[in-house]
């Protein structure tokens, strides 16, 4: 146990002596996270996303002034880009075309919203009234386009926070004035509303959103959460080769030979070797998210789900990259297929295009590579779930690794790994 | 004593072909034991086999007692070996690699620091033990490389063709270290295709050719194999064609065999004064030039020549 912790640690340090491999380790996917940054505008601070035109259907039960006023914001200008919003009266036929895909989410706006948020002229006498729960916008999300859903969910979000730091400070102000008798009854309502409509949004979360995604409240989705993680994971496929490179290249170099004559078994010396593959891997992904915070300030949130996604996310490559080392015959083999494999998987897993535009059939195969699995957990993380959202990916990526690390064990069982 | 090493019809096919065909010998403890022979001969083969590394297709090897195929957990624990080709991480330092090595061998903490220092004192290196082995030369990683064998201070050491490739100072070194290790009780199992390193090191040899082993015996033992002779060494110049001067030289009065290598005839003789007119004599009618002549007493050189009809190195 203890050599294969220290076989394990030696080969993370000779990771970290070869530029060549930091390169392809962290710069790479460093620098092209910048450049996606660039192109898709995060930088300038224009369009907040690299997806477009995301279908949405409102419906507007409420048709009162909230009700309108969220309407006119998924019409606006400033959303046009981002959004392709539509209208229904039916928040069942809304819903089934949620199931249907037809669209990435349904924001249903109940009757009595409005009314519910700000109580029509002369309740407010009553304090106890205000304490009343209001009624909840609903957004209903399409599973299968996550993002899309994250950003209609935001948009909602961010909609509701404002309505509801308005509702807090008008309740309050608008009372206290009622009580030192400066305003009239006849006047509060309208008071209210003057003073929500210019104030800053806050954490006051009073007004709950409804959802069927148990993905917790979303407070922003940020394209450099999305594009951070795709050029990690890109990136983690090419470590892990390189990880499966070095069991070969040491059998070429003699020091695989030299090992299994010193007193250490063969298990524990591939185990080191599969150990120093999975730490290089939680090295490399744990730096590069490290970096997108701290040069980029994305919010990753959970801590803990984090952690935990990315150890699942390095095991299910880790076995990728044994399965890939059990195939080749020498070094180089391991190089070319994991760099055909890290491409391959870059463009089926979401690295580089939103899965949720790819065909069903694309988006299922998807499922093989630890990317999409992990993207897809990154998304959840980054739109504010924690650990117990997670546990549909890290649980993929773990029956993923452990299954290929049991075939990779019985592809090197049939092969001699010492004679070449 | 029982021999701390003993070697029993020991074969390896690598498929069809039989690289050991069936090699029988022993070392006792405290021996320098030195297997002499030309490349492709088997000695790496069958160091493999000893070590563990290999399998054998048949035969077995006991070392201090335990079987090289039956047991070879006990068997490393009690055998350094130094590999024919370098094998060290050339990106860590010949202190990271001794601290790593010896790791692997059981060592750790205190101990293991103070016998890496002690290791690289008597490899001389101490004060490059900083620097990265890739930035060394070919004598200095040869020597990192037997370094890492002497870390857990193994009963047997395993050395297989440790001088090639390198500098007449680091050999020179190299072959100092070894017998001073040998001084302090250390058995040492040394392969070589140097005639010379074999003699200066060896209690006993063997020597081996195309799998088998030929010959077996003290330096002495196996010179009386060739009987009373001399060898002739003739230098020849670039152009000149020693293979025809030496087919001249066949059946000449005294002279017993007369081979051509590398610009060289070795001609041998009973008594090197018998033929030497003759061969100087042969050697003008053809036109060529002796640029020199060495006259050796019997060595293993003459003795793998006289069992081969080969030199030693091609
Ligand atoms: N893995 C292998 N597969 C097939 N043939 C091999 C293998 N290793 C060695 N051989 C062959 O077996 C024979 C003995 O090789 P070996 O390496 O034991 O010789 P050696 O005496 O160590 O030679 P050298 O002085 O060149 O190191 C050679 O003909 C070699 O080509
Ligand atoms: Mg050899």
């Amino acid at each position: 146990m203890l050599k294969t912790f220290l076989i394990g640690l030696k080969d993370l340090r000779l990771v970290f002596r070869d530029r060549a491999a930091l390169v392809f380790m962290l710069l790479a996917p460093f620098l092209l996270t910048v450049g996606m940054g660039f192109v898709t505008g995060r930088f300038s601070g224009t369009s907040a996303s690299g997806l477009s035109d995301i279908p949405v259907i409102i419906v507007n039960l409420d048709k009162a002034e909230l009700g309108d006023a969220l309407v006119d914001a998924f019409n606006s200008e400033d959303l046009a880009e981002l959004v392709a919003p539509s209208l229904s009266s039916d928040p069942e036929a809304a819903r089934k075309l949620i199931d249907e895909d037809e669209a990435a989410a349904a924001v249903i706006i109940p009757e009595g919203f409005t009314e519910s948020v700000i109580p029509a002229a002369g309740t407010m006498l009553d304090p106890n009234a205000a304490e009343a729960d209001p009624v909840s916008i609903e957004v209903y999300v399409n599973p299968a386009r996550p993002t899309s859903a994250g950003v209609i969910k935001a948009i909602v979000d961010e909609f509701v926070s404002r309505v509801d730091e308005g509702r807090m400070s008008g309740m309050t102000s608008v009372f206290q004035m009622l009580m030192t008798g400066i305003i009239t009854p006849q006047q509060v309502e309208s008071e209210g509303r003057a003073l929500f409509e210019d104030l800053e949004t806050t954490d006051s979360a009073a007004l709950k959103l409804k959802t069927n995604d148990e993905g917790a409240q979303a407070t922003e989705f940020d394209v450099l959460a999305y594009m951070a993680p795709g050029m990690a994971l890109l990136f983690l496929m090419y470590t892990v080769s390189y990880g499966g490179r070095s069991i070969l290249a040491e059998r070429a170099q003699g020091t695989l030979p030299r090992l299994l004559v010193s007193p250490t078994s063969p298990a524990q010396i591939l185990g080191g070797k599969v150990f120093g593959i999975f730490l290089t891997g939680v090295a490399q992904v744990g730096i590069l998210i490290l970096a997108s915070a701290m040069f980029f300030g994305v919010q990753w949130g959970d801590p803990l789900g984090m952690t935990a996604l990315i150890l699942a996310a390095v095991f299910g490559a880790t076995g990728w990259g044994l399965l890939i080392t059990a195939f080749a015959r020498n070094p180089n083999q391991v190089s070319s297929i994991g760099t055909a494999i890290m491409l391959i998987f870059g463009v089926l897993g979401g690295s580089f295009i939103n899965l949720e535009v790819m065909p069903p059939s694309i988006q299922f195969v998807s499922k093989i590579t630890p990317n999409a699995w992990a993207l897809d957990g990154f998304t959840t993380l980054a739109l504010g779930g924690g650990l117990a959202q997670l546990t549909e990916p890290i649980i993929a990526l773990l029956i993923m690794g452990a299954t290929l690390f049991v075939v990779s064990a019985l592809i090197f069982g049939k092969k001699n790994l010492v004679q070449k | 004593m029982p021999p701390i090493l003993e070697v029993k019809e020991l074969k390896k096919n690598y498929g069809d072909f039989a690289a050991v065909k069936g090699v029988t010998f022993d070392i006792q403890e405290g021996e320098i034991f030195s297997l002499l022979g030309p490349n492709g001969a088997g000695k790496t083969t069958t160091i493999s086999m000893l070590s563990t590394l290999y399998a054998p297709t048949a035969g077995d090897a006991t070392i201090t007692g335990h079987s090289v195929t039956r047991d070879p957990m006990a068997v490393r624990g009690v055998i350094g070996v130094v590999p024919q080709d370098i094998a060290l991480y050339e990106d860590l330092t010949a202190r990271e690699n001794l601290l790593f090595w010896g790791q692997m061998y059981g060592l750790s903490g205190k101990a293991l620091a103070s016998r890496v220092d002690e290791v690289l004192e008597q490899i001389g290196l101490t004060d490059k033990a900083k620097n990265r082995v890739k930035t060394y030369s070919g004598g200095m990683k040869r020597r990192v490389n037997i370094g890492v064998g002497l870390l857990h201070k193994p009963r047997v050491l395993f050395m297989d063709e440790p001088t090639v490739g390198i500098d007449p100072q680091s050999r020179r070194a190299i072959l100092d270290t070894v017998k001073d290790l040998n001084k302090k009780g250390m058995t040492v199992l040394y392969t070589t295709h140097y005639m010379e390193e074999a003699q200066e090191l060896s209690d006993r040899v063997g020597i081996i050719d195309h799998g088998e082993l030929i010959a077996l015996g003290t330096q002495q033992e196996l010179t009386r194999q060739v009987g009373q002779t001399e060898t002739l060494i003739l230098h020849l110049g670039e152009n000149d064609d020693p293979e025809a001067l030496a087919k001249s030289l066949d059946g000449v009065k005294d002279v017993l065999e007369a081979i051509a290598t590398d610009h060289e005839v070795s001609v041998i003789a009973h008594e090197a004064e018998d033929v030497l007119a003759a061969v100087v004599t042969k050697a003008n009618e053809r036109g060529i030039k002796i640029h020199s002549i060495d006259i050796r007493e019997p060595n293993l050189e003459a003795v793998f020549l006289h069992l081969t009809g080969r030199a030693l190195r091609d």
